[in-house]
């Protein structure tokens, strides 16, 4: 494919609000994740909560859209610059030439789920539980083009954990092929009931902090985050460079990765053929990485598969957690600041590496001159999808 | 801006009245008018054992309609990319959890959780199938079949492959009904192929318009059709396949965003079979 200039990007994660609190926390290794006590869930387990959404206020036109998902998502915009490059990009393209595709697995769900412990006596629900504007998978997306008033098209990508890498490589697609100029990328998931209690319905839950790549690892530790990107056709600079993307299917398991990780290898694979590189042209690969048994120990061997053992790895779930729908985006994000820093951000919280496991994982953070990196994001229902990020020129 | 094409191989339906796109055709085509009968998608055959016990009406209701679209284009479906297009996953399912969420310590179903993702039909689908090409699942809101259709057409440019795109809607019981009053579940299939000239059913060709350009959108002329296209976003593509099964050559304007539609142009294939 021919390169996308990535012209802005921000997120917000655990770690804090924006690129330079992200990169000072990644520089120093340090983790956003503590024990669970979000509202009154009690599981023995850890989170990577973003502080001060409470605070945080939509303008008086977007109120409808209010509640925890799109505080967020709102949050996001307003760091580095990212709403006034949206701004400059309207004028340069034209609000009808600017795509928003964004991914998300539960919106606004938990307002709705709150709304079922005060339905009324006819069993209805309060009038804060807003289906269209808040609960609905596209809430995050309409939220985003009202207020830009973008006239694009737009969609929001629901594929579990790997929905925000999956939203760039539609929007290659649709600048590929003329429908924009621009798109407006990312994702955004916030912490809800059904995700805490659903992880820990499986047994995928880590009653400590999760550890990725650890011989005890136990599980996730789940997060919550939002990350934007904006792609142009072209651009005189840019943060970085969106080079190839991949998407494959296992078709294997709804909610275990395929132990061999085909379909993995598969995404990694087409990402790298669309970027016209070999994989010893990749200096870092960020890993899906959640610290689950069995995910880890796929993704070993579909890394391995295409890379060889000598490619730096490392999951920066053990500082973000795992932000589920907004991972893909996130952990672009995450890359574009280690190709622009030169960082492997190291794999926290690891205290045994598995013997079984034999990539190179980044345990301590490395310095290197980084020219492109792959991120992985893979997802239930067998979803795959690999990113391969540039340099800036 | 240039149209995205598209030879149209195969098409599914199920919904109110509609027990498939083969039964419905003399309602589409206008010859009998419609009548709201419930619709009632079946056990997934193809499904493993396990996985068809677990599947709710979302994912019967997909499959349903992706069975016959694969069916009538008479194409291997372990290598087909797919695009599964729904406005707001599985109600029913929905309500379940939250329901259970509402009690204290609550203890949820691993399968109802599973079940919970948007992307579950596409999930189940790809295992039924084997199937390890790429998927996508998406919402636009009332706008899902519009963007689930511009997404497959993007894919068959990019790849040069067929895709299957399944749009499905299942109504919420209450009290979400309330606020998300879809009256029945619908949905539509389409089995799309690169444009190579010998369409099975027909040509489309599709680009983005803004609505004061390309004026309303295409209506049904049958008031329950009608009804069927303006209360479920998947029956959105309800005048697509009343054009395809008449058979001829017209203009379908599909409302798509507010302020933006679809404009497709259809151009019929070969003599039905």
């Amino acid at each position: 494919m021919r390169p996308l200039a990535v012209t802005e990007h921000t997120l917000v994660t655990a770690l804090g609000a924006g690129r330079a609190a992200t990169l000072a926390a990644l520089r120093a290794q340090r983790s956003g994740l503590g024990p669970a006590r979000f509202l009154d869930v009690e599981l023995p387990t850890w989170v990577g909560e973003v502080t001060g959404l409470d605070e945080v206020a939509l303008p008086a036109p977007l109120q409808v859209f209010d509640c925890r998902n799109n505080r967020l998502a709102w949050l996001a915009l307003q760091q580095d610059g990212f709403a006034d490059a949206v701004r400059a990009a309207r004028v340069r393209w034209g609000a009808q030439r600017i795509a928003v595709l964004l991914g998300t697995s539960t919106a606004g769900l938990l307002e709705t789920e709150l709304g079922y412990r005060r339905r009324g006596p006819g069993g209805e629900l309060p009038a804060e539980v807003r289906y269209e504007e808040r609960q609905n998978t596209y809430s995050l997306g309409a939220l985003v083009r009202r207020a830009f008033d973008l006239r694009g098209p737009a969609w929001v990508v629901s594929t579990a954990c790997s929905s925000s890498a999956k939203v760039y490589a539609s929007a290659a697609r649709l600048i590929e092929h003329g429908l924009v100029d621009a798109a407006l990328v990312g994702g955004v998931d916030s912490l809800c009931l059904t995700t805490l209690y659903g992880f820990n319905a499986l047994e995928l839950l880590s009653p400590e902090v999760c550890r990725p790549w650890d011989a005890e690892r136990r599980g996730l530790s789940i997060g919550e985050g939002a990350a934007f990107a904006l792609l142009e056709r072209d651009a005189a600079s840019a943060h970085g460079w969106l080079l190839g993307t991949g998407e494959s299917n296992d078709g294997y398991h709804m909610s275990t990765p395929h132990p061999e990780g085909a379909g993995a290898i598969a995404a990694m694979r087409a990402a790298l053929a669309g970027a016209s590189l070999e994989p010893h042209q990749i200096g870092y690969v960020n890993l899906h990485g959640t610290a689950t048994p069995s995910n880890d120990a796929a993704e070993d061997r579909a890394v391995r598969a295409v890379f060889g053992a000598a490619t730096p790895c490392s999951s920066t779930k053990g500082a973000t957690g795992h932000t589920l729908g907004a991972a893909g985006g996130v952990e672009a994000s995450i890359c574009l600041l280690a190709l622009g820093d030169g960082l492997l951000p190291a794999g926290l919280n690891l205290r045994t590496p598995d013997p079984a496991l034999r990539v190179d994982y980044v345990g301590e953070n490395r310095r290197a001159p980084l020219r492109a990196a792959l991120s992985n994001s893979f997802g239930f229902g067998g979803t795959n999808a690999s990113l391969v990020l540039g340099a800036p020129r | 801006m240039s149209g995205l094409r598209a030879d149209v191989r195969g098409v599914g339906l199920l919904g109110p009245g509609l027990a498939s796109f083969a039964a419905a055709r003399p309602v589409l085509r206008g010859d009998v008018p419609h009548a709201w009968t419930a619709a009632a998608p079946p056990a997934p055959s193809r499904l493993p054992p396990a996985e068809r016990r677990r599947a709710g009406p979302s994912i019967r209701l997909a499959m349903a309609v992706a069975d016959e679209a694969v069916a009538a284009a008479d194409i291997d479906p372990s290598r087909l990319a797919t695009v599964f297009s729904s406005s707001g996953g599985e109600g029913s399912n929905c309500h379940a959890l939250c329901e259970t969420l509402a009690s204290p310590a609550p203890l949820l179903s691993p399968t109802r959780f599973t079940n919970s993702v948007h992307n579950a039909p596409a999930g189940y689908w790809h295992i039924a199938v084997a199937s390890q090409a790429a998927s996508t699942s998406l919402s636009a809101y009332d706008g899902s079949f519009g963007a689930g259709l511009i997404e497959a057409m993007t894919q068959i440019e990019a790849n040069g492959a067929p895709v299957l795109l399944v749009a499905s809607d299942v109504p919420y019981p209450e009290p979400l009904h309330r606020l998300r009053p879809l009256p029945d579940a619908c949905g539509i299939a389409l089995l799309l192929a690169p444009a190579a000239g010998a369409p099975r059913l027909g040509c489309l060709s599709i680009e983005l318009v803004e609505a004061h350009v390309s004026g309303p959108a295409t209506t049904c002329a049958d008031p329950g059709l009608e009804a069927l296209r303006r209360q479920v976003p998947a029956a959105a593509g309800l005048p697509l396949l009343q054009a395809l099964a008449r058979g001829i050559a017209c203009e379908v304007v599909l409302d798509y965003l507010p302020a933006l539609q679809l404009r497709i142009d259809l151009r019929p294939g070969g003599p039905m079979p």
